[in-house]
């Protein structure tokens, strides 16, 4: 059996998870504080993919970046890079997919921590980033490692939005999910049901862990 | 020197109020602030550290203005850089006794003091969920004291402290803010919490 789309799957997983950490963790922060208009409407871009059908997304990044037109075209002439039909357009995809999972428990986390937390960092002398690094963030950790947690399992599960931007093209863009999809379609159950079985096991693994991790304080996977 | 005039508007129920407080303190001077429940004591204390912004006023210690709203000049909290006892103290849960204060000094001979102040030493390597109402107040009032404040800010500081403690540290912070010669506002309900210290006093209703 071809093993290929489950690696393929947490190589995706993992990259998406990390660079999602470096891009949200500092749009949590800034949206955990205080609101405005731009930052609700910020807000509502980040949460949409929670609502809208994935192919929606998808058929839009594919619109989006289609080497034929507009950015993509602009990419791929100025830079070589080719989102449409590639592993990076899968990155690309999940991190935008993903990013409410990465986002939602992050900033509720900011905004549960007294205000009087920063400002005795502040008094003492110490920047916002100080701040952030030694005060804010190690106090919010259980709901870091929630958001980590989540967004790699969510990654695990992509189908619609990987399967419109990224095809099906085995080693680069055939993903777990879409293996199991194009098993059934071929009548291998067998395939299909192990693909199953591997991305319920590390799913199932991983939040058990989660909540261990958290001291059975069993919250709201999207608190 | 620490001369303070300012207006700003607080939320009530109901309708709206207006907190205005002109006052002068000297340098040195321990200034005891009493009043009724949401006259804004607190808020005050806060216009004062930088953490709330106010419609108008002007702010300035020792020849430098740290707020003018006309002139649109309102110093961070970092560059004010007072003394802050939070009612709510304000520990940090990530960090021990010790680096609480470590947080704020380098100064490792001043730490150590300010743990004997405190009665803290044997509680050093303790996080705050570890330590009693008390102990953690009295933590709260020796990070606000690590930075040698010229200004410090107390938002009800003895609260929790049992009459015993209380007695104790409060003389040792009489002399030390004596030694340290800083300026000290205290908000406290209790009038009997200062007697002896030729506290003076301001009222805020």
């Amino acid at each position: 059996m071809d093993l290929n789309p489950i690696w393929l799957t947490l190589k995706l997983a993992v990259i998406t998870t990390a660079l999602l950490l470096v891009i949200g963790l500092p749009l949590a922060w800034w949206l955990s504080k205080g609101r405005s208009v731009f930052k609700v409407i910020a807000e509502a871009i980040i949460t949409m993919p929670l609502v809208l059908p994935p192919s929606v997304l998808g058929f839009y990044l594919l619109l989006a970046f289609s080497p034929q037109h507009g950015v993509g075209k602009w990419l791929a002439q100025n830079f070589n890079i080719q989102f449409v039909f590639s592993f990076q357009g899968l990155v690309l995809a999940s991190i935008i997919y993903s990013m409410p999972f990465m986002i939602g428990p992050i900033k509720s986390a900011l905004q549960q921590l007294p205000a009087s937390l920063s400002q005795a960092s502040y008094s003492i002398g110490k920047t916002k980033w100080q701040t952030f690094i030694k005060v804010l963030l190690p106090n919010i950790k259980p709901s870091l490692l929630t958001a980590a947690v989540l967004t790699f399992a969510h990654t695990l599960g992509e189908f619609g939005v990987v399967l419109m931007i990224g095809g099906n093209i085995p080693n680069v863009t055939r993903v777990a999910s879409i293996a199991v999809y194009d098993s059934v379609e071929q009548m291998d159950y067998h395939a299909a049901n192990t693909y199953s079985l591997i991305l319920f096991s590390i799913t199932f693994i991983l939040l058990v862990s989660v909540f261990v991790f958290n001291k059975y304080r069993l919250k709201s996977p999207l608190e | 020197m620490i001369s303070i005039d300012i207006e700003k508007k607080l939320r009530a129920y109901p309708g709206q109020q207006v907190l205005k407080v002109a006052a002068q303190f000297a340098a040195g001077s321990i200034t005891k602030i009493y009043g009724p429940s949401g006259a804004g004591k607190t808020t005050f204390l806060k216009v004062i550290a930088g953490f709330v912004s106010t419609e108008r006023g002007t702010i300035a210690a020792n020849n430098i203005t740290w707020l003018d709203t006309s002139s649109k000049i309102n110093l961070s909290p970092q560059k004010r850089k007072v003394g802050f006892v939070f009612q709510d103290y304000a520990l940090f849960p990530n960090m021990t006794v010790r680096q609480h204060l470590e947080y704020a000094t380098d100064d490792e001979a001043w730490i150590e003091r300010l743990l004997a102040i405190g009665g803290l030493e044997t509680h050093a390597a303790h996080k705050p969920e570890y330590l009693s109402g008390g102990q953690q107040q009295r933590l709260a009032i020796l990070r606000a004291l690590a930075i040698k404040p010229k200004l410090l800010l107390m938002d009800e500081p003895f609260s929790a402290l049992d009459p015993e403690m209380k007695s104790g540290l409060l003389a040792q912070l009489n002399a030390l803010f004596a030694e340290m010669g800083i300026t000290v506002l205290i908000v406290s309900h209790n009038p009997q919490e200062l007697e002896g210290w030729g506290a003076n006093e301001l009222l805020i209703k």
